[in-house]
């Protein structure tokens, strides 16, 4: 159980009353991280603490530093951590491989996923889920229940058969690759889903079926950050908190009303206030 | 510092002429044996032998078993080489570099395919046909090693596809190299004739038995003519202690089509040379190579495409990755002669170094003497694609997993090529376990 309840049974003038609190489980707490790439640096302190159950939009202008806070979490080696913490369900990740950074359940949706001749769709996945699995000491899953996980979420996020079978987004359009992203989530089952800016380039329609996979997948033991430029995703996810990423740092943070304020304004008046306070 | 004893060798070769003298090939020997000694062995200056040195191969002193044509090696011997899909196939051994018709098994019918010791064909009803066809490539590869083996003929083998058959059948040819007392030196020559509207598919591997030297220096030579289909295969997997220095030479001298595939995963010092020559107008060829290399092996395609006739096409793909201390060398020439209009010729190299040590070198030439023709290279060296290894380890997948995945699907493209099907099976499977494996 990744949510704790605490239950007050008091009672006030003869009358019975409960209250319950649910304290959720906190998830990722990123305490100061820093990060330079070929010696300059992007993330300037960056403070984040995200429970289960939460959904988390990021967004700011471009060059702000979402993308590499994506990268750095996911272990992208070309990044490097000058500084701060990044904990991950009571582990430093920071010292952790990228693949061991996805066995305990961190999952990024890329911005531009890979296209990889040769290697097929299909065998991927069963060798990424078989390598969880392993890490958490289980047992392969078989061909028969392997095709029926398949089958299940091949539903869930409404992505096509015949693209598994292909090399790995191999001429895949945009909207397919970003629904194999999809899909590979679904298949992984991680705690922590990064979209990084996964509503880039799709149309209306695809933008709906991968939103609507992601919250499929939604529970209150799983958290989700979302990068984006747009309202639109945002309409879908109804994030829990909104976040602004500014020249490396997270200089405001609000509900899902501040997404709606940015998309009138624009970034220009978080700028002016951030500058105001700066001087 | 004398790289052969040259003393030895003109003692075995006086030796051979008197006990094979008096015929067709005792000649070819002979005027080998000029060239032999008329020519240096090649050195760095030699254009051809620029990156690929022969030196160390030739300052060993080598056991030559010109002369005996028994079987040094045992059945049981044999059957550590066959190849998967042996059952079907006509299995032709070689100890030695000598062809052993008591070790072999021809499966397909003497009515569609024919297989003779050389000295057979020659004094025999095949005497024309080999005296048109013998030789041909040193017109082509006029090196001493060349020559050497031209110098020795003796016990090589003959193979003649009959008009109009599909040989169901493919022929194998499996090189065994006794090193468990000597440096064994191996001279395998075959002459190979695919007549009109014939089908023969032809694979090769070699293996090196005890832990002394191996040094094979091989010639194929083959004449394909109209309507035929001939298929090359070249499998190369031996220790590091086999070397091998081999031509396979195709002369195209009907409208014909040409596929060949050479596979190369381990030895010592490796040179093949691939030559197809288009003698004929509307001529097709293939030719395909892969080198996965370890250790300390080195690996040199040499490949030649003659374009001497108009309306021909081919199309060449060589892969190669280099792991630890091995390098790779790719030298792709292709000749377009004035005749050869409308030729269509296409060659690519791609390489991979996984190790700061490994090295290629990779060199396309194209000579073009006729105005009307499509031609294109392009080679490549590189590492491992940085983007795709994280997309997979981002997923869960060790970076070792990882990386070999992205290496089989950089090698299938070669591997399927292969187009017998148990053969194509082994040659992944080889592949799998070499990227899961220690390649140090």
């Amino acid at each position: 159980m990744d949510k704790e309840e605490i239950i007050f049974n008091i009672q006030v003038e003869g009358k019975k009353i409960i209250i319950k609190f649910y304290i959720r489980k906190k998830m990722l707490s990123i305490k100061d991280l820093r990060a330079s790439v070929e010696g300059k640096e992007i993330l300037k302190g960056i403070n984040l603490d995200v429970n289960a159950g939460e959904v988390h939009a990021i967004m700011g202008p471009n060059g702000s530093g979402k993308s590499t806070l994506a990268s750095v979490l996911a272990g992208r080696e070309e990044y490097e951590v000058t500084g701060g913490s990044v904990d991950f369900l009571g582990k430093d990740i920071l010292d952790l491989s990228p693949e061991d950074r996805a066995r305990e359940g961190l999952f990024l949706a890329f911005q531009y996923p890979v296209e990889i001749p040769g290697v097929s769709t299909t065998n991927f996945i069963k060798t990424a889920v078989n390598e969880k699995r392993k890490y958490h000491g289980q047992p392969p899953l078989d061909a028969v229940s392997f095709m029926k996980l398949m089958k299940e979420k091949m539903n869930l996020v409404e992505i096509d058969k015949s693209l598994l079978t292909r090399s790995i987004n191999e001429g895949f359009s945009g909207g397919e690759k970003k629904k194999n992203e999809i899909f590979q989530m679904a298949m992984l089952e991680p705690k922590l889903t990064i979209l990084d800016e996964t509503d880039s380039g799709l149309d209306i329609d695809a933008l709906r079926i991968v939103a609507n996979g992601v919250n499929k997948l939604r529970d209150e033991n799983r958290a989700i950050i979302v990068i984006t430029h747009y309202q639109r995703l945002l309409d879908y996810l109804q994030p829990d908190f909104v976040h602004v990423l500014l020249n490396g740092k997270i200089v405001k943070s609000g509900t899902k009303e501040l997404a709606l304020e940015l998309e009138e304004k624009g970034y220009d008046f978080i700028k002016d206030e951030f500058l105001s306070e700066a001087v | 510092m004398e790289r052969i004893n040259l003393e030895y060798l003109g003692e075995k070769f006086n030796q051979l002429q008197t006990i094979d003298p008096d015929n067709l090939l005792t000649d070819v020997r002979r005027e080998g044996f000029k060239n032999f000694n008329k020519k240096r062995l090649p050195t760095f200056k030699n254009e051809e032998w620029k990156y690929t040195s022969v030196s160390d191969l030739f300052k060993k002193e080598y056991h030559l078993t010109e002369d005996e044509l028994k079987p040094a090696i045992s059945a049981s011997q044999v059957d550590e080489i066959r190849l998967p899909g042996f059952e079907n196939a006509n299995e032709l051994v070689f100890a030695n570099g000598k062809y052993v018709p008591e070790l072999s098994t021809i499966r397909s019918s003497k009515d569609q395919l024919v297989i003779l010791p050389l000295e057979e064909a020659a004094n025999g009803i095949y005497k024309d046909l080999v005296k048109e066809h013998l030789g041909k490539s040193a017109l082509f590869i006029n090196d001493a090693i060349h020559a050497l083996n031209t110098s020795f003929i003796y016990g090589g083998v003959f193979i003649y596809a009959v008009k109009g058959q599909i040989i169901e059948n493919p022929v194998y040819l499996y090189h065994i190299s006794d090193a468990a007392e000597n440096h064994i030196l191996s001279q395998p020559r075959s002459l190979v004739f695919a007549d009109s509207s014939s089908k023969l598919q032809l694979v090769e591997t070699y293996k090196t038995i005890g832990s002394m030297d191996s040094f094979t220096n091989e010639v194929v030579e083959v004449a394909v003519k109209d309507n035929a289909i001939l298929e090359y295969y070249k499998i190369q997997n031996d220790g590091p202690n086999g070397s091998h220095v081999g031509t396979t030479h195709i002369r195209q001298i009907g409208k014909c089509y040409a596929h060949t595939v050479v596979v190369s995963l381990d030895g010592g010092m490796i040179r093949n040379n691939t030559n197809i020559i288009m003698e004929a107008a509307g001529n097709e060829a293939h030719m395909y190579g892969l080198y996965l290399l370890k250790g300390n092996s080195h690996v040199d395609n040499h490949t030649l495409v003659d374009n001497r006739m108009p309306n021909c096409f081919s199309n060449e793909l060589y892969k190669g990755v280099m792991d630890a201390r091995s390098t790779g060398v790719f030298s792709g020439k292709i000749f377009v002669r004035p005749d050869a209009q409308k030729t269509n010729a296409y060659q690519t190299n791609n390489n991979i170094l996984l190790s700061e040590n490994a090295s290629v070198n990779t060199k396309p030439q194209l000579e073009i003497f006729a105005d009307d023709v499509k031609c294109s290279h392009g080679c490549t060296v590189g590492r491992l694609d940085e983007e795709a290894l994280f997309y997979l380890r981002a997923r869960g997948i060790s970076k070792e997993h990882a990386q070999a995945m992205l290496l089989k699907a950089f090698a299938e493209s070669i591997i399927e090529q292969i187009k017998i099907e148990s053969l194509k099976e082994y040659a992944e499977q080889l592949i799998e376990e070499r990227l899961k494996g220690d390649n140090s």
